[in-house]
């Protein structure tokens, strides 16, 4: 049995920190942080709506049961200890007692199971607590879910964004699958983080304020936090570089990263992206003609240079990925094979195939992408498949439904994609490879990929407590997708964060800011 | 009745008739380009379900379902047509289904914005526009005309998000006089003046950006009409009974020139949507632009028919106007039927 208590856990995230140094500067309270956010927000209920742009807000309205160090090891959040069953099958929270909503209603274990009922009827992302089967709340502050089968995925699903924990008494008048729609989602919200919502305006910004009766005693140090919503990356960076705002995230245009490195009084990161673990990659439609066959699909491999992609197109922003699990992971297995750069064995390959050289052209494939910014990647592609023999046709989409249509119902052959990991290979890894998520959608298995090894590694990873035992798994899982190339993995998609010399203790743990700041504080 | 009232009368009752001619006119309209953009938006492949999967990092198949169920995507096209327009029949300009919120909120908290930041620049063009004309059109051949002429085109062919982009590394970056997005500052305080002052601060670059377009536009309308009506006889016979320059110019020649400028303005209103979507984007302007943009962008039908069901109200309206404003301006217009 393992058994977390909050003073224990406390105590070795306190060594953890000194021993890093990072326990430098005394926070000082107070102040405004101003930050940007890089488009509209559709919801500011991280219950119900995903994704990056509500994750920020979403964080600092709601808080959720666990959050992570920088080392991927859980720490007491709501819940100030915890408590896996042996058989895998119940996990237990036992919750802060002073924790209150914004309202000053306590916070209590039947929340806990209404917000996770809310979750798995509203939440895209199914795989979280699908083996969640009730949540019983034998008191006020003890909440035990209660599983089918073991889940250690569940970990990271009760951090970051992934399960705020919203309150029942304003969220329980619609029935269930209608919070989404809920008219306090964007007003009015009462939430259970360390800041309060003060105004949204679509299209403006968001302004929230620090919740004086934060169960953290004395956070967050911050009064206020104003996120503006600034859609160009231009504009953003203009801002950043005059001091107009403090700090922002998702930077991830190369020529604007490596401005901003050079500016004065500037600190830019990649650090804080692990937990999203966002990917650029290369999508193989591997069910219809040459590409079916899987000489062909390393010949591919073989003959994109990574090197180019990433010194030219990315300009040394992003790194090297070369499996579908981001590197900063602790599953991630880069011993897999890497395919260099050699057209020697690419035209060896095609021919062995038996797509012998034709003239100058093997024969033909189409490329698709779903949004300009990766057209460069699209090109080069094209570039260095003609020189060994394969016509590839450039397909432009109107628009990201268009692509997204043709990826869903796997009109392509070939298409660069970009996919997040969202924290645990369950929740944002599996969709890729598992055969029994083939067309269904966007950012499901479009490759048409089926291997029943695959299948039957990602189940057992799935409900293998023991974490040395998962990482071997996933590490033959990746070797496979390596080996058979569904996907050929290019690179982290390069998310930047932004911040002035201002800043004190920026978010860039595994969630970034997606997860509370209120640690953050400004020096004077 | 003098002949003077018969004419009169018969004046209101055809700028009366106009009014009902133009309602008419607009009802037909505005219904055409419901109808139309519905279809337009039902043809494209994909939908607003996929934009909220891509806006949440992607969602199964079952979420999907849900999703076209919940906003009726799921109902055959005109089944889908006939509920949004005896919706719009009855006032109701329907929910968006990306923002969450109803339509006709999402686009009257836009209005304002958009409305000060055109009429500013618009404003701003055409008086400039029109000095900067009749300067050129006085000695069409100075230096000063050149300068004039060259400015203008600049402005004009330089794409905005460009001139926008600049202003804002100049006036900016290098030297700090402006904000560089929004429409206000929200860490301020104090009275209506503080933030009315902020909120012209915040205006200066968008609009400069956007009245560089327009501009253009008027100088060069403005400097040709004067040039030909500077040459007319009436402008001779002025100048040959001893009326002073300044009177000749403003009160004669540029009266009489204006008609054209005026009618160049009026069709400009229909820049309320489409001329600043990209001033708006550069500069987060929180107005019409971005939301039009962002919800083309989402596929949010409601929210771009929305829009557009707005804009061409605007159009129709400013057409209006400037039909009345042209009888002002110049009585023979209307009078000739």
């Amino acid at each position: 049995m393992r058994k977390f208590t909050r003073n224990l856990a406390a105590a070795m995230s306190l060594v953890a920190l000194t021993a890093a140094g990072v326990v430098a500067d005394t926070p000082t309270r107070g102040g405004t942080l101003v930050t940007v956010l890089g488009s509209n927000v559709r919801n500011l209920n991280s219950a119900v709506q995903s994704g990056i742009v509500t994750g920020y807000p979403g964080a600092q309205l709601f808080a959720s049961p666990l959050r992570y160090d920088d080392s991927w090891t859980p720490q007491p959040y709501l819940a100030e200890s915890w408590d896996i069953s042996d058989d895998g099958l119940s996990v237990t929270l036992n919750l802060v007692k002073n924790a209150t909503f914004h309202d000053g209603q306590p916070i209590t274990s039947s929340d806990v199971a209404f917000s996770v009922e809310v979750i798995k009827n509203n939440h895209p992302f199914k795989s979280m607590f699908a083996p969640v089967e009730t949540v019983e709340t034998p008191d006020a502050h003890t909440a035990i879910l209660k599983l089918s089968k073991p889940h250690p995925a569940l970990m990271l699903a009760m951090s970051g964004q992934l399960m705020s924990i919203i309150p029942e008494h304003i969220y329980g008048d619609v029935p269930i699958n209608e919070v989404k729609t809920h008219p306090r989602n964007n007003e009015n919200v009462v939430g259970s983080g360390p800041f309060k919502l003060v105004e949204f305006k679509n299209g403006e910004h968001v302004i929230l304020e620090r919740y004086d009766g934060f169960f953290m005693e004395g956070r967050p140090y911050l009064d206020k936090v104003v996120m503006r919503i600034i859609t160009d990356p231009a504009a953003r960076a203009i801002a950043y570089e005059n001091g107009e705002v403090h700090m922002g995230a998702f930077e991830s245009l190369p020529r604007i990263i490596n401005r901003l490195k050079e500016a004065d009084g500037l600190n830019v990161t990649p650090n804080g992206y692990g937990g999203i673990g966002p990917l650029d990659w290369l999508a193989i439609n591997t069910t219809k003609g040459p590409l079916a066959d899987v000489r062909v699909r390393k010949a591919i491999a073989h003959a994109i240079d990574k090197n180019f992609i990433m010194k030219a197109i990315m300009q040394g922003t992003a790194s090297e990925s070369r499996t579908g699990i981001h590197p900063d992971s602790p599953f991630y297995n880069a011993d897999v094979e890497a395919y260099e750069l050699d057209l020697d064995k690419a035209n060896a390959l095609l021919d062995d195939a038996g797509y012998p050289k034709n003239g100058d052209t093997r024969f033909s494939v189409t490329i698709d992408f779903g949004w300009p910014g990766v057209k460069p990647q699209v090109e080069y592609v094209k570039a260095a498949l003609k020189k060994v023999g394969i016509d590839v046709e450039v397909r432009a989409s109107a628009d990201f439904p268009t692509w997204a249509k043709r990826m869903g119902t796997m009109d392509f052959d070939l298409s660069w994609d970009t996919v997040f990991n969202w924290g645990d290979p369950v929740i944002g890894v599996h969709r890729t490879y598992d055969s029994s998520n083939i067309a269904k959608g966007v950012w499901s298995n479009t490759q048409g990929y089926s291997n029943a090894r695959v299948d039957e590694l990602m189940q057992l990873a799935a409900v293998e407590n023991d974490m040395e035992k998962r990482k071997a798994l996933y590490a033959e899982f990746q070797a496979i997708i390596a080996d058979e190339v569904p996907v050929y993995h290019v690179n982290t998609l390069p998310y930047h964060t932004v911040y002035s010399d201002k800043i004190g203790n920026p978010p860039i743990g595994i969630w970034g800011t997606s997860s509370p700041i209120d640690m953050v504080y400004l020096k004077d | 009745m003098s002949l003077r009232g018969a004419l009169k009368g018969g004046r209101t009752l055809k700028i009366f008739g106009l009014i009902v001619n133009r309602l008419v006119y607009a009802f037909v309209l505005l219904f055409a380009v419901l109808v139309l953009n519905f279809t337009l938006m039902h043809l494209a492949p994909g939908d607003v379900a996929d934009t909220i999967s891509q806006s949440m990092g992607g969602a199964d198949e079952e979420l999907l379902i849900e999703i076209r169920k919940d906003y009726g995507l799921d109902q055959p096209y005109y089944q889908q047509l006939a509920t949004y327009i005896g919706k719009v029949l009855r006032f109701d300009l329907g929910h968006s289904f990306f923002f969450n919120e109803p339509v006709s909120k999402l686009v009257l908290e836009r209005v304002p914005a958009t409305l000060l930041l055109v009429i500013t620049a618009q404003i701003l063009a055409l008086l400039l526009g029109v000095v900067l004309g009749v300067y050129s059109a006085r000695k069409p051949n100075g230096i000063m005309s050149h300068f004039v002429t060259f400015f203008a085109l600049f402005g004009y062919s330089a794409p905005v998000f460009w001139t926008g982009i600049l202003l804002l590394i100049a006036f900016s970056l290098q030297i700090p006089l402006f904000p560089v997005a929004g429409m206000r500052d929200v860490t301020i305080e104090g009275n209506f003046w503080v933030h009315a002052i902020d909120v012209m601060k915040h205006m200066v670059l968008p609009v400069v950006t956007l009245a560089s377009i327009f501009l253009a536009l008027y100088s060069r309308l403005a400097r040709a009409t004067m040039i030909e009506t500077l040459g007319t006889d009436f402008v001779r016979t002025a100048r040959a009974k001893g009326l002073p320059e300044r009177q000749v110019v403003y009160k004669h020649a540029l009266r009489n020139s204006l008609s054209p400028v005026v009618t160049l303005a009026g069709l400009q209103f229909s820049a309320v949507v489409s001329g600043a979507v990209l001033v708006e984007a550069v500069f987060s302007w929180p107005g019409l632009g971005t939301l039009a943009f962002q919800s083309i962008i989402a596929r949010d039908t409601p929210t771009i028919l929305g829009i557009l069901f707005f804009s061409a109200l605007v159009v129709i309206i400013g057409n209006l106007l400037t039909d009345l404003a042209l009888r002002f301006v110049d009585p023979r217009v209307g009078a000739s039927k």
